[in-house]
């Protein structure tokens, strides 16, 4: 997409009272990104996005959209919209109306409104339910109505407060995939705000894990998920191991541990647990150190070559599959 | 089934016996006195529509009707407007759950006293020689003082909103303070200014609670007598007044009839009102 309007946090600050909430981040959105902020709740990925947004007014620092700083603006005037996390959709208002509810303020004629909110409901699906209040409406239609709410505003940048919360987790698989189709067809910056890290590995495109008002790491999904550098992101991500080695702490992915009987093996272990996940098997081994390290075996691989509760082991790895962590 | 249809009696019956003892028995009473005879000595039981009669074609009748109509109408407006710009302060101005509550107890302080006590304090500040006009012309606003602050339809007035805007701020504050606080940032995400979010988010989701402000307000002063005798320094009459009138007179029958009449006027009222909005949703 145009490069003129990459979404730029530079230095951003919150502070409330004595408080920090986020403390001088930046980090540079490219135009077109679904990016995700990923982190436990207090960590400020939420005052983050309120800001970007302009419901929360920045203490420190500044956003700009396009090369525009838009720090100062009001919500409606920054190029952005924002899906709230329970949709506050107006519960007085048909979905039709809530829908073209900008464009009324605007002073839109009705027929103007009507047709453009109709082309916005097609979008999601959801033209048979425009007369309906959002009462009558299940959580996923009202997450609909609350995406075409914010769409119609043409918005350069979609800001989604922890969008798929507050549905049941077979929708929010559902939904997951609908909002990465729509972005994909939009083409336009999507910032969306998670604690789940399956959320956010499935959506992302680029990630920004945050703890105690800082980016721990960002990047390409994928480059943070393959390599974290600190131990938090390690953790918060899941799927991997931090183990204390005699260099210090690595990180190794559980799938990327192998079992053995071989006494070479970079650590020894005695078996703990050992669950059937269907596809995989999780054997959870206790390693020197009082650690645990969990490793992710294939179904076949295990039953291969099946092992007991109590029995010893040997785990080894690639030397390219640990990664050193900063803390 | 059985045994628990019986229990279910059972646990009304209370309730239902306090309501008919106390409530309709006494207004049927009130029926059927306003069908009795009277002299200027006596009353009699009988079935007569003379009182109707009386008070359907006298002139005085619509006169105070219209007054009683009158009264409820402005102060309807003032308790409005006051109670709605109090109750949308505490609940979108005011941050913290603690101040809320503080003020809003603030506000309930003058209900401490008496009525009456609220009413009369009014009278040595708006009197002929009253702090009011005292201080008007001493600051040389005016030069004489001023005859219509008291004992007036203005300090009628005055006194009913006095009395009655907590029960429009109550209502009110009540259903505020139930809008989610994100759809007024939704509405300003929206591009609404200030005055549209009002409009076309707040006012809507308030309704019920300025219907049920509205049904309190109305129904107080169209029942009130008592504050437009000591208001009006008994110039002038609603309803009420003239029912007290009858009774100080001891013509009961014409009393009840009378009583009968705003009764009905009050339920068609509040009946119109219940057709706007849900009242249900906010119980």
């Amino acid at each position: 997409m145009n490069q003129k309007i990459d979404l730029e946090l530079i230095s951003l600050t919150k502070r409330y009272g004595a408080t920090v909430a986020v403390d001088a981040i930046s980090y540079h959105f490219s135009a077109g990104t679904y990016a995700c902020l990923l982190g436990p709740s207090g960590c400020g990925k939420s005052s983050t996005l309120r800001m970007i947004a302009g419901h929360e007014t920045v203490s420190d620092g500044s956003i700009t959209l396009g090369g525009r700083d838009i720090s100062d603006r009001p919500p409606a005037k920054r190029g952005t919209a924002m899906m709230f996390q329970n949709y506050a959709l107006f519960p007085h208002l048909s979905v039709r109306d809530n829908v073209a509810f900008s464009l009324k303020m605007k002073g839109v004629d009705k027929i103007t409104r009507n047709a453009r909110a109709h082309e916005l409901l097609e979008l999601v699906d959801m033209t048979a339910m425009a007369d309906r209040l959002p009462a009558q409406l299940s959580g996923g239609q009202q997450q609909r109505a609350a995406l075409a709410r914010a769409l119609i505003t043409k918005p350069d940048v979609l800001l989604l407060d922890e969008p798929l919360s507050a549905l049941d987790p077979f929708l929010r698989i559902r939904m997951r995939a609908e909002l990465k189709k729509l972005q994909r067809e939009l083409g336009i910056t999507f910032v969306h705000v998670t604690h789940g890290q399956d959320e956010a590995l499935a959506l992302a495109d680029e990630i920004v894990v945050m703890n105690n008002a800082k980016i721990e790491q960002a990047g390409k999904t994928r480059s943070v998920f393959d390599a974290p550098k600190t131990t938090f992101v390690a953790r918060f991500l899941g799927s991997h191991n931090v183990v204390a080695m005699p260099k210090g702490l690595v990180a190794v992915r559980s799938d990327a541990l192998k079992v053995t009987t071989d006494k070479a093996a970079k650590l020894p272990g005695t078996i703990t647990n050992i669950e059937y996940q269907g596809t995989h098997v999780a054997l959870t081994a206790s390693v020197p150190g009082e650690q645990e390290v969990t490793a992710l075996l294939s179904d076949k691989e295990f039953f291969g070559n099946p092992k007991e509760l109590g029995e010893a082991i040997g785990l080894d790895w690639e030397a390219e599959a640990a990664h050193a962590l900063a803390g | 089934m059985r045994n628990n249809s019986v229990i279910g009696w059972l646990l009304a019956a209370p309730l239902s016996l306090v309501l008919l003892v106390f409530l309709v028995l006494p207004i049927a009473m009130i029926f059927v006195v306003s069908f009795w005879g009277a002299t200027e000595w006596s009353i009699y039981p009988a079935i007569l529509l003379d009182n109707y009669e009386f008070l359907l074609t006298s002139d005085v009748t619509y006169r105070v009707f219209f007054n009683t109509f009158k009264y409820a109408a402005i102060t309807w407006a003032f308790t409005l407007l006051i109670g709605f710009a109090v109750a949308y302060y505490l609940a979108f101005h005011i941050r913290s759950l603690t101040w809320q509550i503080a003020l809003f107890l603030l506000c309930t302080i003058p209900f401490l006293t008496s009525n009456i006590i609220r009413m009369i304090s009014w009278i040595p500040f708006l009197g002929r020689n009253g702090i009011a006009n005292s201080t008007l012309i001493s600051m040389g606003v005016i030069d004489e003082p001023l005859e219509w602050l008291l004992f007036s339809d203005f300090s009628v007035i005055l006194a009913f909103v006095h009395l009655y805007t907590l029960f429009m701020v109550v209502p009110i504050f009540n259903t505020m303070m139930r809008i989610d606080k994100s759809l007024i940032e939704a509405a300003a995400d929206s591009g609404a200014t200030g005055w549209q979010t009002l409009r076309h988010v707040i006012i809507p989701l308030t309704k019920s609670g300025i219907m049920i402000g509205t049904i309190f307000v109305v129904a107080l002063v169209m029942g009130d007598f008592i504050t437009v005798r000591f208001m009006s320094g008994s110039q002038s009459a609603n309803m009420g007044r003239l029912i007290q009138n009858d009774i100080a007179l001891l013509q009961y029958p014409s009393a009840s009839a009378t009583a009968v009449i705003l009764l009905i006027t009050v339920l068609l009222l509040i009946g119109t009102l219940l057709r706007f909005v849900d009242i249900r949703k906010e119980l």
